[in-house]
């Protein structure tokens, strides 16, 4: 009980201090420096309607890929810390009738909703982060319905592989063409799609690393599902 | 003591950082634990994110009438994509050392693994 109390003073002491500081900061103003640059040239520039992603993609395309290397290392790490000599699964209980036809009906569909997002990730909110753990529910969704099923290991493993390495290629091509490490030879170079931005083929790079990403991240999430439902068995 | 003025969105901020702050401290269960960090990370982005709006403007998508001048503060948002998935990537990390845990003790009250660990 006293150390409830203490908790919450000490909440309120922290709260007060952060307020004090936000009170600040106004709300809804324009602080806009380098923000307004990025939305001014993003169209000529990189080719693609959404800013974000282009910031993410395109601007701040070396950050992404250490992005994407967190993500690898974290799934790394949980394949090391529970690893045993023999996994299986253990689950005994069926998924219900409903999860089942659900699953069953609803798999594709779901593929394909991620696929969706992350390919058009220059034209509307989303991209490779967020259609790959779609991608990743999908899978999820089959493991809770069906007691046997594991991930195709071998091939998941191989295409996350040749996604990073897909990124890291695109970037490289960029190094012999342009001069520098992920320079947007599509759109700078070849000034592909200049004539239909706002349209699925534009954006320069952006559509191709986000697809990339999209199946790294998916394959890695369903990953870590997989290494987290199995458990080790005793020979 | 005077109450600062702040914006309603920098007040939800505030407080889903601070209940996960209430629960790191008070709870005893791993798991509890770790939803609370996820809350703060929840309360952090919420709080960049409305750092970077501006009153009356649209998401800096640029197409159907949105121009450079009606749109929101693109950098926030790009941040806090990053820090989204940085944030599954170490509560991916840190459910997996709560398994082990688990495995080696057989509890996830953290008193309890203190006391076995003697």
């Amino acid at each position: 009980m006293l150390k409830r109390a203490l908790a919450i003073i000490t909440l309120l002491i922290i709260g007060y201090w952060l307020a004090q500081g936000l009170a600040g900061v106004p709300f809804g103003q324009d602080k806009m420096i380098v923000g307004r640059y990025y939305l001014e040239n993003v169209k000529e520039q990189t080719g693609a309607v959404n800013a974000v992603t282009a910031i993410v993609v395109n601007y701040r395309g070396f950050d992404t890929l250490g992005e994407v290397t967190v993500l690898f290392i974290a799934s790394t790490g949980v394949g090391a810390l529970l690893w045993r000599k023999k996994k299986k699964r253990t689950a005994r209980a069926e998924g219900s009738v409903v999860l089942k036809t659900g699953t069953e009906l609803l798999f594709p569909f779901v593929v394909l909703f991620g696929a969706y997002i992350f390919i058009h990730g220059h034209l509307t909110p989303g991209g490779g982060f967020p259609g790959g753990a779609t991608i990743a529910t999908a899978f999820l969704l089959l493991y809770m319905a069906f007691i046997n099923y594991e991930i195709p290991h071998r091939a998941f493993e191989k295409t996350e592989g040749l996604a990073g390495m897909g990124y890291v290629l695109v970037g490289l091509i960029g190094l012999a063409i342009g001069g520098y490490f992920l320079f947007d030879w599509i759109w700078q170079t070849w000034n592909w799609g200049h004539d239909n931005i706002g349209r699925l083929f534009s954006g320069g790079f952006i559509p191709i690393i986000y697809t990339l990403i999209g199946i790294k991240v998916g394959t890695e999430l369903s990953g870590i599902i997989d290494n987290m439902l199995k458990e080790g068995v005793s020979e | 003591m005077n109450v600062p003025d702040i914006s309603v969105y920098y007040f939800g901020a505030i407080a889903l950082v601070l209940i996960g702050l209430y629960a790191v401290l008070v709870k005893k269960n791993v798991l509890k634990i770790l939803i609370g960090l996820s809350i703060m990370e929840t309360g952090v982005n919420l709080l960049l994110v409305s750092i970077g709006y501006i009153s009356g403007k649209s998401a800096p998508i640029l197409s159907e009438g949105i121009t450079a001048s009606n749109a929101v503060d693109p950098i926030p948002q790009a941040l806090v994509l990053t820090a989204i998935v940085i944030g599954v990537a170490t509560t991916a990390m840190a459910l997996s050392v709560a398994i082990i845990l688990y495995e080696k003790y057989g509890t996830l009250n953290v008193e309890e693994i203190r006391r076995l660990r003697g």
